[in-house]
C-alpha cells in the first residue's frame, strides 16, 4: 500500500501514488489518498478506476474484488459495484460506493477524490 | 407480391433458375417446415407457393382453447366478440410471405396432384408446376354418424361446432353471445348448456373455454376414462373428480345417439344410446381427428390411417413428395400434438435442402402439459406398466386431487403422469429425454425427500415465510419480485439475492418462483451453462477449450464469451475449469482467482484471513503443535481454534503477516479456503481401537497426502472410519470410508452434513488399502471432470445416478478408468504447496493490506477461556 497524504487544489484531495504498475492487470490495490482509503482497479479491458476500498455492506476490501470491464465483486458477500460510477448493481438494498478519479500521468498513477463524471 | 422491385429479391428471370418448391397446407405443420426450410436458406434453392385452404395466414392451434376462454370475460360488454386478439393468434401475418418471397393462395384447394407431370391442380383452376412437393394437410374434426348432426351435406346443424379451426373458435363464441343476447331479452335466469361429445385433451379444453362462458357444460365419453389417449382409469378418475368439483357435468361410458333438433332447425338437445336425453343448446364434437389424406389418396400415395413416409419424410412411393404433421404416418404413428412436428419439419427441411440429406426422423417420445379447467396435467411416455419388470411408482392423494406415477423400465424413465401436482413435470421430463440415470429412490423422482419444505408445496406457504435464510429473503418478496416483471428464476435471485448465500435454498427459491409464474416459468438455458458468460454446459465448453487449446481464463474470454468480455462472477469457476485441464499448462492468471487462492486463506468478515496448515489425517505431534503454540504467539493470533476437520485454525491473520506466518510455521498448506481436496477426518482406527477392524488412520494418512489441495468443482470433504460405528462420520462426507470385516474397505460417496445433509451412498467395496486410494482418486477425477461449478457431491451423485457411477468408476464399462487414473496422476504430481512457492510474492503487492486505515484484526480476541478478551 502506498499512502500519501495528498494536494488539495480546488477543493479537491489528489495524489501521485507511484508507477501504475503496483497494481497487476486485472486486479485491484489500495491507497490511501489523504486519508481516504481507496481501491483502484486495472481490469484487462484497459482504463484504471477508483472507488472508496471499504464495501457499504459489510466494510469488506473491495481491493481484494474480483474484477471485469464493468464491475468489482466483493469477496465477502459477491456484491457488485460498477467500476465507473461506483453503483451497486447486485440488488439487496446495498448503497453505492463513492467513485473516485484514476488516471495515469507519465506513468504514474493519479487518484484525485473527485467523482469521475465531475 | 410486391417485392420484385426490391435488389434482395430476384427478377423473374433468375427465378427461373431455382427449383419449384410448393406447400400444400398453411397450419402449424406446413408454416413450420416452411420456416426450418428458409432457415437453411431455401429461399435460395426454391421458388415457393404455398396452398392454404383456409383463408388466413397460418395460425397457432395450440391457442384455439385460449381464444376460446380468453374471449370469456368480453362477452358481456362486448358483442365483437371475435376481436382484437386474432392478430396474436397468426403466427406468420400475410406480410411475412411477401417479405419472404413466398405466393400464397391462401383459400385455394389443392385437388389433385398429377405425379407424372409434376402439378397439382387447385379447385380455382390453377395448374402449379413442382419439383418437391410438402403435403401439410393437417387433420380434422371427426364427427360420428349420428342424426341431427348435419343440416345439409357440409353445413352442421346450427349450435353444433367441431374444434379445430378458427371458423370453429370464432363461430362458437358468436353462438354464445347471440344466444346470450337473445336469452337475456326473453329469460332472465337463463342458464345456458353446452354438451361437448367427447372427453379427450381438445373436448375438457373446449369445455373448460364453455364454462368460463357461463355455460353449464356436460361431457359425453364413451369410456369411463376421460383423456384416455394420455391417461390410465385412476389418473382419469383424479382429473374427473377435480372437474366435477368445479362444476362439470360427466357422462361416461354412455355415448351419444341422436342431436335432437328445436322448431327453428337449431340444437335443442342430444340422446343417448341409453333412450335418455339431455337439453342443450350448444354441441360441440371432439370425437378425434383424422387426417386429411383424400388428396394424397386420389394421388395414388400409399395411404392408412395417415401418408406413409419413410424416415426422411417422404411419401413411400415419391422421393420428391414429402410430408409432414398430423398427416404423416410414420412406422406406425400418427401424432396429432405439436412437439413431433417441429421434429419432422427440422428433418424435412434437412433433407429438401441438402442441408443434412441424411437427417432421418427416429420418431417421438411424447410429453404433454396442459392445464384442462385450472387442473394441471402432465403426462410423457407410457400410461402405466407394460412388462412385467417395469418398476411402477404410483402416489395418490385423492382429497387433495393429487395423483402422480412413473414408469421405469432398466432403469430409465419410461412414462411418468401427474395430475393436479406438475411441479416435478420439468424435472421429469428432463429425464424422460434424456434417458438420464435415475435417482435410486425412485420415490424421489416425485418428492424432495427430506428437504426444508417436506410436505409443504410452495404456493401454500404464507408470504411472510423466509425462504433464503443467508440473505432474509421471504416467499412475498419473490412473489413480488415476479409481480415486478421478472421471468426467470434467475431474475428473481439476481434481484433479490435469494439463494446467493450457501445456496442450499436454491430449490425452494425455483419452486416459490415458478409457482409464482404460474408454472410457466421457462427453463432458463443459462441454469446449464457451466458459468453465466459462456454458454456453453461443461462438456461442450471443455471440448471448445481442448481443441482450441486456451489454457488461460483470458483466452477462453477472448474466445468464447458471446462479446468476448470477461465476467467477474464467471473467471473463477474457469479458472478452476483450466487448472483441472491443464495442471501443467495453465496459463497462472491471479486476476482469474479469488482473493483466497490468491493469497492461500480464507478471507474473514474482517479481511484478515485464517491459517490452516496441512495435518493429515488429523494426526500431530507434540513438536507440531508447540510450533503452532509459538506462532500464535509470536503473531498475536486472535484465536486458535479446532476444526470439524482435525486440525488447527489460526485466525485473524493479516494478509500482510501471512508469509511470515506460513515460513514461521514451516507446515504445508492445509487448504481449508479452497474449491479444493480440504482434508481427511479419520477415526483411531486398528492401532488402538478395541473395535478397529480397518486402519482407518494410515488410510487417511495416505488419502490425504495424496490428493492434498486437488482442485475441484467445489471442495471435498472426505472421512474414513475405521469400523461401522463410523466415528469418522464417513456416510455424511463427499468420500467416506468404512471399514468392515474382511478387512475390507466400504466407499461412500455424496453425503453432506453442512447446508443440506445427505447420506452418501456404497459406490464399492474394496478389498485392500491400495485399491481404496486408487477408487477414491477415481471417482474424485470423474466428479471433477463433470460436476457443474460449485456443484458438490451430495449434488452431483444423485444427478449422475449411483449405478451409473458405479458402472463408470467401478466397472469400467465405459473404458474411462485408465484415464482417469492417469489424469489424476498428473494432477498429483502437478501438485506444488502454494505457502511454498508463494513465499516469494507472485504479483506486485499480492499481500498488501486492503483495508487501509482499519487496524486488523477486527475480529474479538479470545482467551483460552474461550470469552472474548
Amino acid at each position: 500500500m502506498t499512502a500519501s497524504d495528498g494536494v488539495v487544489s480546488d477543493g479537491v484531495v489528489s495524489a501521485r501514488l507511484g508507477p501504475v504498475e503496483q497494481i497487476p492487470v486485472g486486479e485491484g490495490r489500495a491507497f490511501l489518498v489523504g486519508d481516504e482509503p481507496v481501491a483502484v482497479f486495472r481490469p484487462r479491458s484497459g482504463g484504471l478506476y477508483a472507488l472508496r476500498a471499504i464495501c457499504p455492506h459489510r466494510g469488506g476490501p473491495l481491493a481484494d474484488g474480483l474484477v471485469d470491464a464493468e464491475v468489482v465483486m466483493c469477496p465477502l458477500h459477491n456484491h457488485q459495484f460498477r467500476l465507473a460510477s461506483g453503483e451497486c448493481v447486485s440488488g439487496g438494498g446495498v448503497a453505492d460506493v463513492d467513485a473516485y478519479t484514476a488516471t495515469e500521468e507519465d506513468g504514474e498513477l493519479v487518484v484525485s477524490l473527485r467523482s469521475p463524471s465531475g | 407480391m410486391t417485392a420484385l422491385e426490391e435488389p434482395t429479391h430476384r427478377t423473374a428471370t433468375d427465378r427461373d433458375t431455382r427449383a419449384e418448391l410448393v406447400v400444400v397446407g398453411n397450419g402449424m405443420s406446413g408454416a413450420r417446415a416452411l420456416e426450418e426450410i428458409l432457415a437453411r436458406g431455401g429461399d435460395e434453392m426454391f421458388a415457393i407457393t404455398v396452398f392454404g385452404d383456409e383463408p388466413y395466414g397460418n395460425y397457432n392451434r395450440i391457442l384455439l382453447s385460449e381464444v376460446l376462454a380468453n374471449a370469456a370475460g368480453q362477452v358481456v360488454d362486448n358483442d365483437d366478440v371475435d376481436g382484437d386478439d386474432e392478430d396474436e393468434l397468426f403466427l406468420n401475418p400475410r406480410a411475412w410471405y411477401d417479405d419472404n418471397g413466398i405466393t400464397l393462395h391462401a383459400g385455394v384447394r389443392v385437388v389433385r396432384i398429377d405425379r407424372h407431370a409434376k402439378v397439382v391442380y387447385g379447385d380455382d383452376g390453377s395448374v402449379t408446376p413442382y419439383d418437391t412437393l410438402v403435403l401439410a394437410t393437417g387433420s380434422r374434426s371427426f364427427f360420428p354418424p349420428m342424426d341431427g348432426m348435419w343440416a345439409s351435406d357440409t353445413e352442421l346443424t346450427p349450435g353444433v361446432f367441431g374444434f379445430r379451426s378458427l371458423d370453429d373458435a370464432t363461430g362458437m363464441l358468436r353462438h354464445v353471445a347471440g344466444d346470450a343476447a337473445m336469452r337475456s331479452s326473453t329469460r332472465e335466469d337463463g342458464k345456458r348448456s353446452a354438451v361437448v361429445i367427447g372427453g379427450g385433451l381438445l373436448g375438457l379444453e373446449a369445455a373448460a373455454g364453455l364454462q368460463a362462458h357461463g355455460l353449464a357444460v356436460h361431457v359425453v365419453h364413451p369410456t369411463e376414462v376421460l383423456m384416455n389417449q394420455q391417461l390410465e382409469a385412476q389418473a382419469s378418475a383424479v382429473l374427473r373428480s377435480k372437474l366435477e368439483d368445479m362444476g362439470m357435468h360427466m357422462h361416461l361410458g354412455v355415448k351419444t345417439s341422436e342431436i335432437l333438433l328445436g322448431d327453428d332447425g337449431a340444437v335443442s338437445g342430444v340422446r343417448f344410446t341409453d333412450g335418455s336425453t339431455l337439453g342443450c343448446d350448444t354441441v360441440v364434437v371432439t370425437a378425434g381427428i383424422r387426417p386429411n389424406i383424400g388428396l394424397a389418396v386420389v394421388s395414388g400415395l400409399e395411404t392408412q390411417r395417415a401418408i406413409v413416409v419413410d424416415d426422411r419424410m417422404r411419401s413411400v412411393d415419391d422421393d420428391d413428395i414429402f410430408v409432414v404433421g398430423e398427416c404423416a404416418q410414420h412406422r406406425g404413428e400418427v401424432y396429432g400434438v405439436v412437439g413431433p412436428l417441429w421434429e419432422q419439419a427440422a428433418v424435412l427441411a434437412d433433407v429438401v435442402t441438402g442441408a443434412d440429406p441424411g437427417a432421418e426422423y427416429h420418431g417421438s417420445r411424447l410429453a404433454t402439459k396442459l392445464k384442462v379447467a385450472g387442473v394441471d396435467v402432465a403426462q410423457m411416455g407410457v400410461k402405466s406398466p407394460e412388462r412385467e419388470s417395469d418398476e411402477f411408482v404410483q402416489f395418490s392423494e385423492t382429497g387433495r386431487g393429487v395423483y402422480q406415477t412413473v414408469v421405469i423400465r432398466d432403469g430409465t424413465l419410461i412414462g411418468a403422469t401427474l395430475v393436479g401436482d406438475i411441479s416435478k413435470a420439468a424435472a421429469l421430463t428432463q429425464a424422460f429425454d434424456s434417458r438420464s440415470a435415475l435417482p435410486e429412490e425412485r420415490i424421489r423422482l416425485l418428492f424432495d425427500l427430506g428437504s426444508a419444505d417436506d410436505g409443504t408445496s410452495a404456493a401454500d406457504l404464507p408470504d411472510d415465510t423466509q425462504i433464503c435464510n443467508c440473505n432474509g429473503v421471504s416467499k412475498g418478496d419473490l412473489v413480488a419480485c415476479v409481480e415486478g416483471g421478472a421471468e426467470s428464476v434467475s431474475a428473481c435471485m439476481a434481484a433479490t439475492r435469494a439463494g446467493k448465500g450457501c445456496g442450499s435454498c436454491k430449490g425452494l427459491v425455483t419452486e416459490v418462483v415458478e409457482a409464482a409464474l404460474g408454472g410457466e416459468g421457462a427453463a432458463d438455458p443459462a441454469d446449464s451453462y457451466y458459468v453465466p458468460a459462456i454458454p456453453m454446459d461443461k462438456p461442450t465448453l471443455m471440448a471448445e477449450i481442448r481443441s482450441r487449446g486456451l489454457t488461460s481464463v483470458s483466452a477462453v474470454f477472448e474466445a468464447l464469451a458471446p462479446d468476448g468480455k470477461d465476467h467477474v462472477g464467471s473467471k473463477m469457476g474457469l479458472t478452476a475449469l483450466l487448472r483441472m485441464m491443464w495442471p501443467d499448462d495453465v496459463v497462472d492468471e491471479r486476476d482469474g482467482r479469488f482473493i483466497n487462492d490468491r493469497v492461500h486463506g480464507n478471507i474473514q468478515r474482517d479481511g484478515t484471513f485464517s491459517v490452516v496448515p496441512r495435518m493429515s489425517g488429523g494426526v500431530t505431534t507434540p513438536a507440531q503443535l508447540r510450533r503452532i503454540a509459538d506462532v500464535a504467539e509470536k503473531h498475536d493470533i486472535p484465536m486458535v481454534k479446532l476444526t470439524g476437520g482435525q486440525r488447527i485454525d489460526l485466525l485473524g491473520v493479516p494478509k500482510e503477516k501471512l508469509q511470515e506466518v506460513w515460513a514461521d510455521l514451516d507446515m504445508p498448506s492445509g487448504w481449508a479456503y479452497g474449491k479444493s481436496f480440504r482434508t481427511v477426518k479419520t477415526c483411531v482406527g486398528t492401532d488402538f481401537c478395541r473395535f478397529g477392524l480397518g486402519d482407518s488412520t494410515q488410510l487417511g494418512i495416505d488419502l490425504e497426502e495424496r490428493y492434498k489441495g486437488i482442485e475441484g468443482p467445489a471442495k471435498m470433504k472426505l472421512g474414513v472410519s475405521g469400523c461401522p460405528r463410523n466415528c469418522a462420520e464417513s456416510m455424511v462426507k463427499d468420500v467416506g470410508l468404512v471399514a468392515i470385516e474382511g478387512p475390507r474397505w466400504q466407499i461412500y460417496v455424496g453425503g453432506a452434513a453442512g447446508a443440506t445433509v445427505r447420506q452418501g451412498e456404497v459406490l464399492a467395496t474394496v478389498d485392500s488399502h491400495d485399491e481404496a486410494l486408487r477408487l477414491v482418486g477415481r471417482f474424485l477425477q470423474y466428479y471433477r471432470e463433470h460436476a457443474n461449478w460449485l456443484e458438490r457431491t451430495y449434488d452431483f451423485v444423485p444427478r449422475m445416478g449411483l449405478e451409473y457411477l458405479k458402472a463408470v468408476v467401478v466397472d469400467d464399462a465405459e473404458g474411462l478408468a485408465d484415464g482417469l487414473d492417469a489424469r489424476m496422476q498428473e494432477a498429483v504430481d502437478a501438485y506444488a504447496d502454494p505457502w511454498a512457492t508463494d513465499q516469494r510474492e507472485r504479483t506486485p503487492g499480492q499481500f498488501h493490506d486492503a483495508l487501509p486505515i482499519i487496524p486488523l484484526p477486527q475480529v474479538p480476541v479470545r482467551s483460552s477461556s474461550g470469552s472474548p478478551a
